[in-house]
């Protein structure tokens, strides 16, 4: 027990150092999430000097106006939520009953089947065959091109196979078949009662990639109207289209560029709030995942 | 011999109906979205003409595949995907491993759970919103991280478009934003090495530094080398959404990569044959890196992925 009270030189200097490492890495991560909400509300005259802010030095809300008028921001942000909340639900279908069956021990074949699925994480027919299979399909400039591509991840069906496996006793089913429990009963009523963790990992899992991904549109869509935010937010951020959109009145370029600015860092934090509203829930789940992942290694 | 074999999958499969029914979309979407695409990439040995199909088309050979690499395209493509790579490895793999082991010394519980939830938080970060922060913060002028690199004396401003910053710029935002999250799977892994193993070390005077390096390194080796071989065999496949995004008429010189150009080929100018050649190219030589990680990590680890 003294042993504990009485560090070493050397340890205690690892200790401060340590503290002040992680109390910068702390800064650096958090700063520049600081910054755009800083930056979100102050005067771009102020903020385009490309000094660091630490307060919002002048108060200055047109930029949230100018972003509240942006009507094809709501519409991406609508198609976004549709996308999600369809893209989620076909996802987990795909993932949380095959993982189930896969789990079984006595499923004939199932090492064939996981083989067949392992072997999609490390080769695949390429983007353009890929894209001529959703062109065969139909489903250009639609929905599903959004949502089917990349609908089942193989690393998220290995780590909630896993999960079955070590979280549902063999004996529980074999009492259960004593019973006259079908495995579709089973299933429905014993298995996914007790897997609500790894569900709502998935649901994160799964919903976050498609709240996030942008590559899917530029691939597949065509029509404005059915850009989702991700799409409407790379015109806005990287391609710069807004500052030629704005209106042209009597300012000068100068300021109408300034506004523009602004106006972006509003948009990043009107499509990032959804994700930092549910971050403090999420978080755990993530880390739960990620654990349950690693245990098969 | 071979009757009876079908004779059992016979009564499996009546056995077993139900688990395969609960199998059969993930199997449907598998062979439709995976293995469908496999065979499609055959077109990159045909010249593949729409209206002939996929079978239709005549045999070209290995045509795509020499064209492709007698074009300058080829060194330049595969020099870029190979050193963006290779140089994303060398910083981005360490740094995870060396966060999760000094946050792992941390002894406050509420320090150390505010800088994970600090840390991971750039991961939610969509790579468009990424970089869309990138173009701002260091945009000439009026960027507050160009401010800043001018205060600490820096001549240049012109970060986004000048070629030699690139890769630093690409590898340097990947860490920042998915440093916490990959150090998850290694605070796991610090989180099996027994207590005892530092008290028995204490008691011979073994100092921090001494028993991160003998103890807790080699405890979360297994993982450090499944992570490796992961990695090494995804090496060709790096990230295309990122690069494409960063990408500009300026920088194209360094930021042209297999995949970005696979893209622009194969879909922005229809060339379906030809692209999914390169793509084709690109797929087996992850596949070769990856069974060859995986074979020295065998023979030198005993740690392998399979």
């Amino acid at each position: 027990m003294r042993r504990k009270r009485k560090e070493s030189l050397e340890d205690r200097a690892f200790h401060i150092g340590n503290t002040v490492i992680m109390v910068l890495i702390g800064a650096v991560m958090l700063y520049p999430l600081y910054y755009i909400v800083l930056a979100s509300v102050t005067d771009p005259t102020v903020v385009n000097t490309g000094k660091l802010l630490l307060y919002p030095e002048k108060i200055y809300l047109e930029g949230y106006k100018a972003a509240f008028e942006y009507g094809q921001l709501f519409t991406g942000f609508a198609n976004s939520v549709l996308y999600t909340a369809v893209g989620t639900v076909i996802s987990i279908f795909l993932t949380i009953p095959g993982a189930y069956a896969l789990s079984r021990k006595d499923l004939r074949g199932r090492n064939a089947v996981m083989f067949l699925c392992t072997f999609t994480m490390f080769f695949s027919g390429g983007m353009v065959p890929t894209y001529m299979l959703v062109n065969q399909l139909g489903l250009i400039d639609t929905m599903w091109a959004m949502v089917l591509p990349g609908a089942l991840s193989v690393y998220n069906l290995i780590v909630v196979r896993t999960f079955f496996q070590t979280n549902i006793p063999e004996e529980l089913l074999e009492a259960a078949k004593m019973d006259g429990c079908t495995d579709l009963k089973f299933f429905w009523h014993i298995a996914l009662k007790v897997s609500g963790t790894i569900i709502a990992v998935m649901v994160l899992f799964y919903a976050v990639g498609l709240w996030n991904s942008y590559f899917n549109a530029i691939m597949y869509l065509n029509s404005r109207s059915r850009m989702p935010l991700q799409a409407v937010l790379r015109d806005l951020l990287i391609l710069n289209t807004v500052t030629n959109e704005l209106p042209i009145d009597a300012t000068e370029t100068v300021d109408r560029m300034m506004r523009a600015d602004q106006l972006k860092y509003c948009v990043i934090i009107i499509s990032t709030v959804p994700m930092m509203v549910l971050y403090p829930f999420i978080q755990k789940h993530f880390t739960k995942g990620v654990m349950i992942g690693s245990i098969k290694g | 011999m071979n009757g009876r074999r079908k004779r059992g999958w016979r009564t499996d499969l009546k056995k077993n109906w139900q688990l395969w029914l609960l199998l059969l979309p993930t199997l449907v979407y598998i062979a439709v979205f995976c293995y469908q695409p496999m065979y499609g990439a055959l077109i990159a040995f045909k010249d593949f003409n729409p209206r002939m199909g996929i079978l239709g088309s005549p045999w070209a050979g290995l045509k795509y595949f020499e064209q492709f690499f007698s074009t300058s395209i080829f060194s330049k493509t595969l020099r870029n995907t190979i050193l963006l790579s290779v140089y994303n490895l060398l910083w981005s793999f360490p740094v995870p491993i060396i966060f999760a082991l000094l946050l792992n010394q941390v002894k406050n519980r509420k320090f150390k759970s505010f800088i994970q939830t600090v840390t991971y938080a750039p991961n939610f970060i969509s790579v468009v919103v990424l970089v869309g922060m990138i173009t701002l913060f260091l945009s000439p002028g009026s960027g507050f991280l160009t401010g800043l690199f001018d205060k600490l004396g820096a001549k240049d401003s012109l970060y986004l478009v000048r070629p030699e910053y690139f890769r630093t710029l690409y590898i340097a935002s990947g860490i920042w934003q998915g440093m916490g999250f990959s150090s998850i799977i290694f605070l796991a892994a610090l989180t099996g090495v027994s207590p005892e193993l530092h008290e028995s070390a204490m008691i011979d005077g073994a100092g921090i530094v001494k028993r991160i390096w003998h103890i807790d390194l080699p405890s979360i080796l297994p993982t450090i080398v499944i992570m490796l071989i992961m990695a090494i065999g995804n090496i060709l496949s790096i990230g295309y959404e990122k690069v494409y995004l960063l990408q500009n008429g300026m920088n194209l010189e360094v930021s042209e990569i297999i995949s970005t150009y696979v893209f622009k080929t194969g879909i922005r100018s229809a060339q379906y044959s030809f692209a999914t050649a390169v793509g084709l190219f690109n797929s087996v030589i992850n596949l070769i890196l990856l069974v060859t990680a995986n074979l020295i990590a065998k023979r030198t680890t005993e740690t392998s992925l399979f």
